[in-house]
């Protein structure tokens, strides 16, 4: 059976990040580096949140902003969702033996019929868990 | 803000925290689950506390996650962080209007609390700003009961989370819930063909130059996506429901 990790862990750095703990293992340490991505995005957070808030002016934004902002937060999602959903260890997946794929349509579909993004997590887990803990795709 | 008594003893603030019973338990269920993926993702129990805590922004931590995992530099997770919160962005152009009375630090700490639910019911209540102090305090305290809500809702939800986690098998690969979550935010923000086009373009580009290194992938994608589609939009000027949506 694939484990969840393998097809996230890069080549590189990953190997500085921490394994899973196993269940009920306790935990060992705090991995610093995560912390402090933490925080920036905490920061990052803060500054979406913030951002015209920082200053006295009631500003409004140039018209190339106004249009960029309509693609940019939907494009970011997609450039991670997709990845992680069609590629294995940066390749694509070679078999449809894979319960991301089909989990990752239904969910979208879920979407469409009820739109409702709980309704989308709950039946791709439906899809999703059958075939990776009984077929182990 | 909800740690004011002139804020929580306002009757407007009552009013905040009612309106924002019904969409409670879904922020709750969101936070419960984002919480379980924190953890089965793999980046660790105190990590995700702290996350679930401080970072205050469901897509933004999901998105995270990944590419905590697969090593990225911290700008690459930073910038792909600020894109997917670019909606708060323009919330925080609206209520500068309601807030431009108030110091600098209560405004961004206002606009901290304020998330996407919150945001929709401030402004549904109050659609224009006040212009006297008494409405303007009324309108906070508004804000504030259902920013505590929201923020109490999300916070207990995904520490619960956090916590039940500890007890579910890795091997279940529960982490995936985040992903799907993450389909469902990106199905919900396809409202128009443009949009519809540039996730295509970022999925595609995404996947093609995945052997970028440092997930410069991501990067790439979101710039391919957004300036082709300002380009098809320069030639096609956008119908009118485009530009409304």
């Amino acid at each position: 059976m694939r484990c969840e990790r393998e097809r996230s862990a890069g080549p590189s750095q990953a190997s500085a990040h921490r394994s899973p703990q196993g269940e009920g293992s306790p935990v060992t340490g705090i991995n610093w580096h995560t912390v402090l991505i933490i925080l920036g995005l905490a920061v990052v957070t803060v500054l979406a949140r913030g951002f015209f808030l920082f200053s006295n002016r009631t500003w409004s934004l140039p018209r190339w902003a106004q249009r960029g902002l309509q693609y940019a937060p939907i494009a970011a999602l997609a450039a991670v969702v997709v990845p992680e959903v069609v590629t294995v260890q940066g390749q694509l997946v070679g078999t449809w033996q894979d319960a991301r794929l089909y989990a990752a349509v239904v969910g979208a579909g879920a979407y469409f019929w009820r739109r409702d993004v709980l309704f989308t997590i709950v039946a791709g887990m439906a899809v999703y868990l059958p075939l990776h803990l009984g077929l182990g795709w | 803000m909800f740690f004011l008594r002139t804020h929580y003893r306002h009757p407007e603030f009552r009013a905040g925290v009612r309106d924002f019973l019904r969409p409670a338990p879904g922020i709750a269920a969101w936070g419960l689950m984002t919480g379980v993926a924190m953890v089965k993702s793999g980046i660790g129990l105190y990590e995700s506390l702290l996350m679930a805590v401080l970072v205050f922004a469901g897509s933004s931590q999901l998105a995270a996650i990944p590419l905590i995992l697969a090593g990225a530099p911290l700008w690459v997770i930073w910038a792909t962080g600020f894109c997917v919160n670019l909606r708060f962005v323009v919330f925080s152009l609206h209520l500068h209007h309601y807030l431009s009375h108030l110091p600098a630090w209560r405004r961004v700490m206002s606009g901290y609390f304020t998330a996407d639910l919150s945001y929709v019911f401030f402004v549904r209540r109050h659609p224009d700003p006040a212009d006297e102090p008494q409405g303007r305090l009324a309108q906070q305290a508004y804000l504030a009961g259902s920013n505590l809500m929201n923020w109490g809702a999300w916070i207990g939800s995904s520490l619960v989370g956090v916590a039940l986690a500890n007890f579910i098998p890795q091997a279940w690969g529960l982490g995936f819930a985040g992903i799907l979550c993450l389909v469902g935010i990106l199905c919900s923000l396809a409202t128009t063909r443009l949009r519809i086009l540039s996730a295509t373009v970022a999925g595609i580009v995404g996947v093609a130059a995945i052997a970028l290194p440092l997930k410069l992938n991501i990067i790439a994608a979101i710039g391919a996506a957004v300036l082709l589609c300002l380009t098809v939009e320069k030639m096609r000027p956008p119908s009118v429901d485009e530009v409304r949506a």
